[in-house]
């Protein structure tokens, strides 16, 4: 059971490689049923994520290979992902990696107010730590993340939305 | 330049290009085998039991319904790749088209689990899940989606105007279905209600941009304003499965949320300093609209691009 856990808990995210699904948040539930069945649930973090085909495959590679005969990966839709579930080793993790990690995720009960300027965030440059950093878009090289720019150093950086 | 694509066994490792030539057998349907793992069902693990007193195919008909417009306005942005003005639009736009489409794989899902008469029949030997076979082996008046996401692209104005009303209108339909009694819905509405709100703030702020830029931005805007109003009123059309659906508790009266989604276009209009379209409403066919399954050539048109691949390599393979 425990070695089960902690084989999921290794593989990463294809595209966040220094995060492991476990410090991501998507990994909610290892069980093993059984000698050699174990049961994994995992969470999309946004409806398409196209990583999650690439998890699924990696979760099942890893734990075929070390010796689970029937591996079950499952997808919990509810409750959805949130980004305040990602752990604090992930947000170090994150940010070692120049990635700037997400501040408190919004409130989605109710009726979403519209924002009609930039959303506004305490980022800061994961290079050089500066506060001074502008929004470039609010879509950026994956579905998860935002394009920002430090207007000290002048790196352009990605920050990965709070939802 | 192209000989380099061809690796000799010493370079391979440091080639780019390797790995995309290994093991690309199934490209189309996922990489997951039967033998080691269980599939690609997106809703494996998901609780797909039929709530107490609703009808299957009434459940179904309305998942196939939302799921339509999501994938077919998840195409028309689409189109945008590599098209939009600048890059960074671009990204935006593509990942706007990912998030429907991932919206409309689990809703075509949905639907194909909740009546399984639902999914058209497939070629022996097929790999295409039910999701896919929904996708690509309908005919254009089997589509159940609203007319609004079909209509062919016009200029970034127009798909900032387009983006703005759709996802206005389907994050006020998607707040209330966060409550539906079918847990597919619920949750698939809860998580979309996250991603609808950055599309609908994405192009609220452009409207307003475009709205308060040139006269050349403001003058396009309103012409992708008056070309798509004649269908946004459809939008809000009761049709008897989606009557029967918010009935069960398991739908949302698209009547119902028409009050909800003009107040956040008015929000949107006043600063920009628009008036809203007098454009009048497109009249149906015979009385007949998109939820009907009466379309625009428009669509046949998409349609024949979208699944020319799937119906010429009937297993997924080439």
């Amino acid at each position: 059971m425990n070695r089960a856990r902690r084989i999921a808990e290794r593989v990463t995210d294809p595209e966040l490689p220094m995060l492991s699904l476990a410090d991501l948040g998507v990994l909610r539930d290892v069980e093993v049923v059984g000698s050699s069945h174990v049961v994994v649930d995992i969470t999309p973090t946004y409806s398409g994520c196209p990583a999650m085909a690439a998890m699924r495959d990696d979760l099942v590679r890893e734990l075929s290979g070390a010796g689970f005969d029937r591996v079950e990966v499952r997808v919990s839709l509810d409750p959805p992902w949130t980004t305040d579930w990602i752990t604090p080793t992930g947000r170090a993790a994150l940010a070692a990696a120049g990635i700037s990690p997400p501040g408190p995720a919004p409130s989605t009960t109710g009726p979403i107010p519209l924002t009609l300027s930039p959303t506004a965030r305490q980022v800061r440059c994961p290079q050089c730590g500066s506060p001074a950093t502008e929004l470039v878009s609010e879509f950026g090289s994956t579905a998860c993340k935002a394009q920002y720019r430090c207007c000290d150093c002048l790196e352009p950086f990605d920050h990965v939305k709070e939802i | 330049m192209a000989d380099h694509i061809h690796t000799s066994p010493e370079d391979e490792h440091d080639s780019a290009y390797s790995g995309l030539l290994v093991n690309d057998a199934h490209w189309a349907f996922g990489t997951a085998t039967e033998s080691i793992g269980f599939g690609e069902d997106p809703l494996a693990g998901v609780d797909t039991t039929i709530p107490e007193g609703v009808d299957a195919v009434t459940l179904s008909t309305y998942a196939l319904m939302l799921g339509d417009d999501s994938l077919v306005m998840s195409h028309r942005i689409a189109e945008w790749t590599s098209n939009a003005p600048d890059l960074e639009d671009d990204i935006a736009l593509s990942n706007i088209a990912l998030d429907l489409l991932g919206q409309a794989r689990l809703l075509l899902a949905r639907a194909a689990k909740a009546d399984e008469s639902a999914v058209p029949p497939l070629p022996e030997g097929s790999p295409a899940p039910p999701e896919d076979a929904l996708a690509f082996f309908r005919e254009a008046h089997e589509f159940r989606n609203v007319r609004f996401a079909e209509v062919v692209n016009g200029d970034f104005a127009e798909a900032t105007v387009r983006v703005l009303l759709f996802s206005v209108w389907r994050l006020a339909t998607f707040e209330k279905l966060r409550e539906s009694r079918d847990h597919v819905l619920s949750a698939v509405a809860a998580k979309g209600v996250k991603e609808l709100a950055y599309h609908r703030d994405y192009a609220a702020r452009w409207f307003v941009t475009l709205a308060r830029g040139t006269d050349e931005s403001r003058t396009r805007l309103i012409t992708a304003l008056d070309s798509l109003w004649p269908l946004w009123p459809e939008l809000f059309d009761t049709h008897p499965v989606e009557a029967a659906a918010a009935e069960a508790g398991v739908g949302v009266d698209p009547a119902s949320v028409r009050e909800a989604a003009e107040a956040v276009l008015d929000q949107v209009f006043t600063a920009a300093d628009v008036e809203p379209s007098q454009a009048p409403r497109r009249s149906g066919v015979l009385g007949k609209t998109g939820r009907d399954g009466m379309h625009g050539e428009p669509l046949s048109r998409m349609l024949a691009e979208m699944q020319s691949v799937a119906r010429a390599h009937l297993r997924g393979q080439w």
